[in-house]
């Protein structure tokens, strides 16, 4: 994204003017994703499907572009297409549309850039400006291509700077081993075909970017040598290269959350670091490794994090405050404020704050813990304590299964 | 669209457990191999057949000489169940190679399961089928201790967890260390210090000194002098004395599906353990999670032709009325009248072997291999009571047991009662039993 003005920084914003904003890539839906909430404003290019009357009374219906404004009520974000569907009630009247009426607007990356302006109802606060300026970087790295898989089972994923999209999941049965052999190895090589066209239909190869295979066992050296006797077969340079290129990691599984464990391996260790989402990989790998010594110094939900990092125990000297940032994205004003105020407490007391992407596997695990966990400076005890209350009804369906004893295995 | 016109099969009408109990022939039991990665498991398996005489000397011979070209003589007796390109190539056992011999008692069935860490799902699959284990210990220096570390204890922790309680030791390569008592003692001591600890029961495990290669105490007594010290049964022996699980005849039917491939009689073919209760020809049968319907056209059980058959047999079932792609490996066959339900979610009470806390992770159940993650940790319980002693509690730590929540990420055929193991980065997690 970029300022339509050139005039215009993250440091003088003028919250009554709003801020106009440039579509320059199709990653910036994400962004404005991000940006934009509940009870927002935004001025956007718009598609308004209109009846008007003709002078001898029939009806004609017809779309016209138009800017509108409106108030944002609801938000849908389409990852695989890279839209956004921006929903909500007219603010500014014009010659279609009256105030109060609903309207959608899509936003896309088109081939001219798309303005859009936005002012922020709960104004331009810390967390704010920081997905702005996330937004506005212009420090790419190349998207990684992975692909992860087992026998029978393949995730095609594009890994950007901040989101890991599944571009495709590829599932075929594979004969056992009891039907002959020879039908076995066939049916593993139609599903590396099916593999292989699915990738190249994805993913654009005309460049050189880079390819993870991951797999436990052979699949991913095996898929990786098919691609070899492909190149060779039909001569095609680009699958040539890709092979050559490819570099074959090992997963445990071919689910799509194996990405953790790719994203931790040497050999992409050697290759990527210090791109934003190894680093989040290892915040989170140090958030459990804490949380497994049981030191008093991890702690996840609302409130424990809460009541800790009021104590200042999330500060200088290694206090880490995660916190996802689907968090922010539905939220009305007075809860966003209060995590707002949690951000920047923690920042003022010297701690970090990190914002994960909801959209990376680390996110992901940081979304099973609640959404919010923290890294203390100083082991705290018994933050939980009084969550207890609300436990009271499934305790009264263990005290019925007490009676049979705990033969778990 | 087309119509299928094909009649329906015939149903004869039979009532299989009468039949069942007619017919009163061999028991059917299907056995484990486990242990590390190169043990022996599948060399030994091979050995067996061969002193069986299921396999002949010829079928070894050729493939001795088909061996000896890629220069893995020595790998001949395991290439009888390795019969997949990759697996001779690499000299690994990927997947779960069915086999079956007789004895005067028994029809047994061998599961061997791969023992390299990569492919634990499939050893996870084979043991879910099992009646009984055979742990396979290589007693050479150096490689048992290593075992110990590895596989050897993550295969007994997943063979108990599945619902397996006899467990044949069978300590092999001893003839590596000169058929030596004092080896074996050492060994035994060590193994069922750990065995009794993982929760087998004394009573249920033996030891029997062995030489895959060779075959010594396999089907025949040692003729080695040196191994003279070692009195009791031979393997064969153990298992035969072996009583199999009691079977859930009456229980509604339910049968996982382990191979699916296409023959001349069907293009749906299904191969796989009757868990619980019975079918015969014509058959309706409801496939989970599709929720597709099929017919029986015909069975077979034990590469014969039959009009039924019942829990504990495995069978390959020849479908009609249903498209390939609705049936996939995994799947439950179950009666359309008592359907085993679908669900996203369940609830487990699980002993922890790491430490848990809500996190991703995959869940197996026999063949089913899914992506899920623990979405909440609701008590740790008291190990001998059950009673609760800690709600909610952060992380629960190994060895502790706890009732925690799962989400899957598509639904699949789930039922109390069902054995389930957790993994997670490549190590077994937890492992118990579905609320």
């Amino acid at each position: 994204m970029r300022f339509a003005s050139k005039r215009q920084t993250v440091e003088a914003i003028d919250e009554d003017a709003g801020v106009s904003l440039l579509i320059v890539e199709p990653e910036d839906m994400w962004h404005a994703n991000n940006l934009i909430a509940v009870g927002d404003v935004i001025h956007a290019p718009a598609l308004r499907k209109v009846t008007m009357t003709t002078a001898t009374g029939s009806t004609v219906g017809k779309s016209v572009r138009t800017n509108l404004s409106i108030k944002v009520k609801s938000t849908f974000f389409d990852p695989l297409a890279s839209e956004l569907k921006v929903s909500g009630t007219v603010v500014n009247e014009n010659d279609w549309v009256s105030v109060g009426q609903h309207h959608t607007i899509t936003l896309k990356y088109e081939k001219a850039d798309i303005k859009f302006t936005i002012w922020k109802s709960a104004g331009w606060d810390s967390v704010a400006l920081q997905t702005l300026k996330e937004a506005l970087s212009e420090d790419r790295p190349e998207a990684i291509v992975a692909v992860v898989m087992h026998e029978g089972l393949a995730n095609i994923c594009l890994i950007t700077d901040f989101r890991t999209i599944v571009k495709q999941r590829v599932e075929s049965s594979i004969p056992k081993k009891r039907s002959s052999a020879k039908e076995a190895s066939g049916g593993m090589a139609a599903f590396y075909e099916k593999t292989l066209s699915n990738l190249r239909s994805n993913v654009d190869f005309s460049q050189p970017r880079t390819l993870l295979l991951a797999s436990p066992g052979f699949v991913a050296q095996d898929f990786r040598a098919y691609m070899q006797s492909e190149a060779a077969r039909t001569g095609d340079k680009t699958l040539q290269r890709m092979a050559k290129e490819a570099v074959v990691v090992h997963s445990s599984t071919g689910h799509v959350h194996s990405l953790n464990e790719v994203l931790r391996s040497p050999e992409v260790k050697k290759t990527m670091h210090d791109t934003r989402f190894t680093t989040e990989t290892n915040l989170m790998d140090q958030f459990y490794e804490r949380l497994r010594k049981d030191d008093g110094k991890a702690w996840y939900g609302t409130k424990p994090v809460e009541k800790a990092v009021a104590e200042g125990a999330v500060g200088r000297g290694g206090g880490v405050l995660l916190v996802n940032n689907a968090f922010f994205r539905s939220m009305d004003v007075a809860t966003r404020k209060k995590y707002v105020a949690l951000v920047d407490k923690v920042k003022a007391d010297g701690g970090e704050a990190r914002l994960l992407s909801s959209d990376h596997e680390s996110g992901k695990r940081l979304e099973a813990l609640g959404g919010i966990a923290a890294i203390l400076t100083y082991p705290m005890f018994d933050l939980d304590e009084d969550e207890d209350e609300e436990g009271d009804i499934e305790g009264a369906v263990a005290a019925d299964n007490s009676a049979e004893g705990t033969t778990v295995l | 669209m087309k119509i299928d016109d094909a009649p329906l099969p015939k149903s004869r009408n039979l009532d299989v457990l009468s039949e069942f109990e007619k017919s009163k022939n061999k028991n059917n039991a299907s056995f484990v191999v486990v242990g590390h990665v190169d043990a022996g498991k599948s060399t030994m398996m091979g050995r067996l057949l061969l002193d069986l005489k299921v396999v002949d000397q010829r079928t070894v011979d050729k493939l001795r000489r088909e061996a000896e070209i890629i220069g893995k003589s020595s790998f001949a007796l395991a290439w009888v169940l390795d019969q997949q390109s990759e697996e001779r190539s690499r000299g690994v056992t990927i997947d779960i190679a069915t086999n079956r011999f007789e004895t005067d008692r028994t029809v047994f069935t061998i599961l061997d399961a791969p023992g390299h860490k990569d492919f634990i799902p499939n050893m996870i699959a084979g043991a879910s089928q099992a009646d009984f284990a055979v742990l396979v210990i290589d007693a050479s220096i150096g490689a048992f201790e290593s075992g110990l570390k590895g596989q050897t204890r993550e295969h007994s922790l997943l063979i108990r967890s599945m619902g397996v309680s006899r467990v044949i030791v069978a300590v092999n390569k001893l003839d590596t260390v000169s058929w030596s008592e004092e080896r074996f003692n050492e060994i035994k001591d060590q193994v069922s210090g750990f065995l009794s600890a993982t929760g087998f029961q004394q009573k249920n495990v033996s030891f029997v000194p062995v030489s895959g290669l060779h075959g010594d105490n396999l089907v025949r007594r040692s003729s080695d002098a040196a191994a003279s010290w070692y009195t009791g049964p031979t393997l064969v022996e153990e298992l035969d004395s072996s009583e199999p699980n009691a079977r859930a005849l009456e229980k509604p039917l339910r049968m996982t599906v382990s191979e699916v491939y296409r023959t001349m009689q069907s293009p749906v073919t299904v191969f796989g353990r009757i868990d619980a209760g019975s079918l015969q020809m014509g058959d309706a049968l409801l496939v989970q999670p599709s929720g597709e319907k099929a017919y029986v056209k015909s069975i077979q059980v034990d590469d014969e032709p039959a009009d039924w058959a019942v829990a504990g047999q495995n069978v390959v079932l020849h479908l009609s009325h249903i498209e390939p792609i609705h049936v996939r490996v995994g799947d439950i066959i179950c009666d359309p009248a008592k359907p085993i339900p679908r669900a996203d979610t369940f609830i487990m009470k699980a002993l922890a072997f790491d430490f848990l806390m809500p996190m991703q992770v995959d869940v197996h159940r026999g063949r089913l291999h899914a992506a899920g993650r623990i979405e909440a940790i609701s008590a740790v319980l008291d190990k001998v009571t059950g009673a609760v002693t800690k709600k909610k509690p952060k992380i629960v730590k190994p060895a502790m047991v706890a009732r925690i929540v799962v989400k899957l990420e598509a639904q699949v055929p789930l039922e109390a009662g069902q054995r389930v193991v957790l993994r997670s980065g490549g190590q077994t997690v937890a492992a118990g039993l579905l609320e």
